[in-house]
């Protein structure tokens, strides 16, 4: 095997007033012709940051202090600005995260797509034409014609991914490094794009350093594994052995962590349904400034059912209406037909009534709180509105942050001064401090890392068993889904594909879309029952 | 606090604040630094700076001291501005706040009377209303600040439709909250930063705005405004052109002051645009 | 195609706008001391109110002000905006001979500021906090601190007065008549001191905006992907980030026409221009409120259709708004 990529003993120092030193310390890994290399990691372990070396195009402020870059016999470090250019995009390519933002909104596909011939090679606008067609044709893009004339906003998030993709191994690089290239994709199209990738790769022989925070994207394409942690390697070796047999103690506490696809032990539920959802319809028909656009039917006959101490997983991937749901059961959209019944009696069209029976924990901890105002406030000032004293409001605030893992003292406080899972626990405090009959949980830990997602979920299941918590769970992630719920019902379109007891779903699907939305969750062969 | 010390870093932010200090105490102890009328006659006309050692600056054509007036007309430009620009701003964020956090129908109609006043020329406008009512002082300074809201309202607008949908907000919806807290406790602190930083700008236009109607001899013409000398200079432009040039110099100053000012502010309370800068 | 009907479509929805600043305005010249007859009678030095009320009855003024509205709204419709007592013409006619000066000043100002603001704001965000930066970012500041009266005044100290390179008002030289090509650059040596005056501002708006707008799209993610790409940084500048730094200054133009045209008030009023801003000034001073209300009218036509053509070029420019997302 040759290597194509080395990284030896590379330290990268972070600008002053970082959090610490350096964001990468001692790096060292090799990536070989023909092989995908995943460097897995946490936010923040410096993963990003040695793709971003290895491609010369550190962030401003970042600065190499030791240790080599090497492709091919090249001495990366020792590249002048000019030749990096002709390295970057011809030798080594790169594709990002987030497909929706990576592409030039005001220049077509084709243009984009055509400008590596053309400034690369030198070719002419027909010839350019003529392989940006190829390319386009070889990640099966559908109407490779049309993708051509069109513009980024007119391709879905997973068809930008394939130009993406198209335009990285345009030039056949020896080396191609993918930032996180389906974390922001549907798990249907995730598993598409990276059997794309590996298709690719081993057609092509090229070099691919696979960056993910996932492991069931490493179990699926994977073949040398590296582990990062807060700038370091912790541990590197092939997939099958990091995979089965993790010799780190970080590598190991991740594993644990990664969701198993595996129903919990049906228990006995309530016939008491609490929450009632019937022929729920919404659509959007919203107007834009210029047109109207097409009315969107988010929920179509949405009929579901929480029983009384249990969770219910709503599951769909983006625009099968989920959302939605969540937000009509909490009263911040008006239905425009059916019925929510909590407790048996409709969902009250006043807000401040309607705060009594249900609550809602959100997805981003970032945009949940208010940035100017102290947590504690923010938590008693639901219970302070419904005619709570304000001394009494403090005091059980207090009490829900230790119910919730924190420092009872850190009512004082203000959001910026916690982290993301902190702050997840701070919205499930605010949400409890209701007393409310039904909590709705709008993807509460897809914002977070995975070692993080497992302790925001070991809480919220010890607060049902302590608090009898019937929960409206929604999610993406059938596998989070697993981890907590006594039910599932899977969307799409607006529509309940699917419901009932979650181990009978996840054991005998009924309909194709369930059942393809589990085989397109990666890495069940290692993760699987 | 943090604000503060980020501040006074900006070295833009200490020549503003520096300018507009000088501005300031020019203003306040003008009857200290040149008491009686800026407007009596003082001496012989259209003495050149330097020329004679009791006007600094020089006199006009109808013998006034040209520094007296200078340092009355920063009272007058600093009052001007300051209020005109309150008047501006509360009218601002009231309409942009309710048409931001309603939407719909409320937010439909007030967006079109802030369009009439975008799309009349705001100095016509101007012209009309000192037409109507006069040019007193006072009335030219409330029609400043009827002219000036509309930018206040559209930014206060964007950033409330922004923020409207939060999760925080949407948190405090849920919590069962009232409007007035949502619009007055959630909302607004996090919508006023770059309001703030706009009304600088907003005083800034409003101090040229008189003196423009100065300048045209539609203001007021019983106070010593900057834009009245400039006006009157016009007549002597061709020898004597210090006449109009001085009072332009203070203009010309204290609008950068603030400007100064409202980019510290800006680079303080937003520090994430201020690395860009 | 579905540009022009965007653009359209807008067009008609400024049509209440429209009739919101006609009517507002119609009401507020009501309160004024004094009507167009008033004003008349005191030019001629008095009269007998039997006269007045018979030119009351000419000018339309002798019905309630509902119905005066109704009438005036109604002969808007043919583009009648009534007589002008002072000038003693058409109000229609006096603002048709002073709109090409006040449209030719606005365009040049506005290519001026324009061109050089997009210019020096690429120049500056190149060389972010360098020399060249604080040297265009402080000249920004300063042209936008400068009122623009004064500069015109001080600009034909300079450059008329003592340099006597430019003639320091006027549109054309009226001593002599000038055809063809002698006649448009003598206009044209007639507007540069007031396009300077009068584009300064705008320069220093539009440089401010640029340098910014071309910051903010140089952070995005595809200029990393064009970086990713190997394009000379020239080339990332010039096809990926400039359209796309353009599209706040485009939008800047249309929000501004009004503050243009407003300041066209004070430079042709310094420049002895013959423009419509003068005009308006003018009939202040004399209470011709109804030509005052004409031009009113006119400039805010002149606003929108500026904003008209504005959303076309946007449209042009960002293929996302024809998509309507």
């Amino acid at each position: 095997m040759t290597a194509r990529l080395t990284v030896s003993n590379l330290t990268i120092r972070l600008p002053r007033g970082a959090d610490r030193e350096n964001a990468i310390e001692d790096v060292s890994l090799t990536l070989n012709a023909g092989e995908i290399l995943c460097v897995v990691g946490e936010s923040g372990s410096g993963k990003s940051v040695t793709a971003s070396a290895a491609m010369g195009l550190l962030a401003p402020g970042l600065s190499i202090t030791a240790g080599a870059l090497d492709l091919c016999g090249e001495d990366l470090r020792k590249v002048t600005s000019d030749q990096w250019r002709a390295i970057r995009g011809r030798r080594i390519a790169m594709v990002f995260q987030e497909p929706m933002t990576a592409l030039n909104p005001l220049m077509t596909v084709g243009a984009q797509l055509e400008e590596m011939w053309r400034v690369h090679l030198g070719l002419d606008a027909a010839e350019a034409r003529q392989r940006a067609l190829a390319a386009l044709n070889e990640v099966k893009l559908p109407d490779p014609e049309g993708a051509l004339r069109a513009y980024p906003h007119e391709l879905s998030g997973g068809q930008r991914q394939r130009v993406m993709i198209a335009m990285a191994l345009a030039l056949e690089p020896e080396v191609l490094i993918c930032d996180e290239p389906t974390t922001a994709l549907d798990v249907t199209t995730q598993a598409q794009v990276l059997a794309l990738i590996k298709d690719l790769q081993v057609r092509h022989g090229t070099a691919v350093m696979f960056i993910t925070h996932d492991f069931g994207v490493v179990a699926e394409i994977a073949d040398r594994v590296a582990v990062m942690r807060l700038g370091r390697v912790v541990e590197e070796g092939s997939a099958q052995a990091v995979l089965t047999t993790p010799q780190h103690d970080y590598t190991k506490a991740l594993l644990r962590a990664v969701p198993a696809l595996s129903a919990p032990v049906p228990r006995a539920l309530s016939d008491e349904r609490v929450l009632e959802v019937r022929g729920l319809t919404k659509t959007y028909a919203s107007r834009g400034i210029f047109r109207r656009r097409r009315p969107v039917r988010a929920l179509d006959d949405v009929s579901v059912s929480v029983r009384r101490g249990a969770t219910l997983a709503v599951v769909g991937e983006s625009g099968s209406g989920k959302s939605t749901l969540a937000r009509v059961v909490v009263g911040l959209l008006g239905a425009d037909g059916g019925q929510v019944k909590i407790g048996g009696a409709p969902l009250p069209a006043q807000r401040r009534a309607a705060a009594r029976l249900v609550q809602m924990v959100f997805q981003d901890p970032y945009a949940s709180l208010n940035p100017r105002r102290r947590v504690g406030a923010q938590v008693a000032q639901g219970p302070i509105a419904a005619g709570t004293p304000a001394k009494q409001a403090m005091t059980e605030a207090r009490e829900l942050f230790c119910m919730v893992g924190l420092d009872g003292d850190a009512v004082d406080r203000y959001p910026h001064e916690f982290s993301g899972g902190q702050r997840q626990r701070i919205g499930i405090a605010r949400a409890l401090a209701m007393k409310p009959q039904v909590l709705v949980a709008d993807e509460p830990v897809s914002a977070l890392d995975v070692s993080v997602q497992a302790q925001v979920l070991a809480l919220l299941r010890e607060l049902q068993q302590r608090l009898d918590l019937s929960i409206l769970f929604i999610t993406h992630d059938l596998r989070v889904a697993a981890q907590l719920c006594d039910e599932v019902a899977v969307m799409r379109n607006g529509v309940v594909e699917e419901s009932g007891p979650i181990g009978a779903v996840f054991a005998s699907p009924r309909s194709d879309y369930t059942r393809s939305l589990i085989a397109a969750i990666p890495g069940k062969a290692l993760f699987g029952t | 606090m943090r604000a503060a010390k980020a501040y006074l870093r900006s070295p833009a932010a200490v020549i503003g604040t520096v300018i507009l200090l000088a501005v300031l105490v020019m203003g306040v102890g003008a009857d200290w630094f040149y008491p009686g009328d800026p407007l009596g006659l003082a001496g012989r006309p259209l003495q050149w700076p330097g020329q004679n050692p009791r006007f600094l600056l020089g006199t006009d054509s109808s013998g006034r001291d040209i520094a007296a007036q200078i340092v009355h007309g920063a009272r007058i430009s600093l009052l001007i501005g300051f209020v005109a620009t309150s008047i501006a701003v509360v009218i601002g964020i009231a309409i942009g706040s309710v048409a931001g956090f309603y939407g719909g129908a409320t937010d439909t109609a007030l967006m079109r009377v802030t369009e009439a006043f975008q799309t009349l020329p705001n100095f016509i406008l101007l012209l009309v209303l000192v037409a109507v009512f006069g040019s007193t002082i006072e009335t030219v300074t409330i029609a400043i600040g009827i002219v000036s809201w509309p930018p206040v309202a559209r930014l206060t607008r964007a950033e409330f439709l922004s923020l409207r949908t939060r999760d925080f907000v949407q948190a405090c919806r849920v919590q069962g909250l009232s409007d007035a807290h949502l619009i007055l406790r959630e909302v607004l602190p996090n919508a006023l930063p770059p309001v703030i930083v706009y009304a600088s700008v907003v005083m800034a236009v409003a101090i040229l705005l008189e003196s423009a109607l100065a300048f045209l001899e539609l203001s007021d013409p019983n106070v010593p405004s900057w834009g009245n000398l400039i006006g009157l200079g016009r007549n002597v432009l061709r020898t004597e052109w210090y006449v109009s040039a001085i009072p332009g110099v203070a203009i010309l100053l204290t609008i950068l002051g603030v400007s100064l000012v409202g980019q510290g502010l800006n680079d303080a309370l937003n520090p994430r645009l201020a690395r860009a800068r | 195609m579905k540009v022009l009907t965007l653009a359209l479509r807008r067009l008609a929805a400024s049509l209440p706008t429209l009739l919101l600043i006609i009517a507002g305005m119609f009401l507020l010249l009501q309160l004024a001391p004094g009507d167009t007859v008033d004003a008349l009678m005191a030019q001629m030095g008095g009269g007998d109110p039997a006269l007045a009320a018979e030119l009351r009855r000419f000018y339309g003024l002798d019905v309630g002000v509902a119905a005066q509205l109704g009438r005036y709204l109604m002969r808007l419709v043919t583009l009648d905006l009534g007589f002008s007592a002072i000038y003693g013409k058409p109000v229609a006619t006096v603002i048709l001979e002073r709109l090409p000066p006040t449209i030719l000043l606005m365009a040049s100002a506005l290519s001026f500021a324009f061109f050089f603001g997009l210019v020096l704001g690429v120049i500056a965000a190149r060389r972010v906090n360098r020399w060249p930066d604080t040297l265009i970012s402080t000249l920004g500041l300063v042209f936008y601190a400068t009122p623009s009266f004064w500069f015109g005044l001080m600009a034909i100290v300079v450059f008329s007065v003592y340099l006597q390179w430019f003639p320091p008002g006027g549109f054309s030289d009226i001593t002599q008549t000038l055809t063809g090509v002698a006649a448009v650059l003598d206009i044209a040596r007639h507007l540069v001191l007031p396009t300077l005056t009068l584009g300064l501002i705008f320069l220093a708006i539009y440089l401010r905006i640029m340098r910014a707008s071309m910051l903010e799209v140089l952070s995005l993610d595809f200029v990393r992907t064009a970086r990713a790409k190997g394009l000379s940084e020239t080339r990332v500048v010039a096809r990926h980030v400039l359209r796309n730094a353009m599209l706040p200054m485009v939008t800047l133009i249309g929000l501004q026409a009004g503050t243009m045209l407003g300041g066209s008030v004070v430079v042709e009023s310094v420049f002895a221009l013959p423009g419509l801003g003068r005009l308006a000034y003018e009939s202040v001073v004399q209470r011709d409120l109804n030509t005052l209300l004409g031009i009113v009218f006119v400039s805010a036509i002149l606003v929108i259709v500026i904003n008209f053509l504005v959303d076309i070029l946007y449209a042009r420019l960002d293929p996302r708004i024809a998509a309507g997302s």
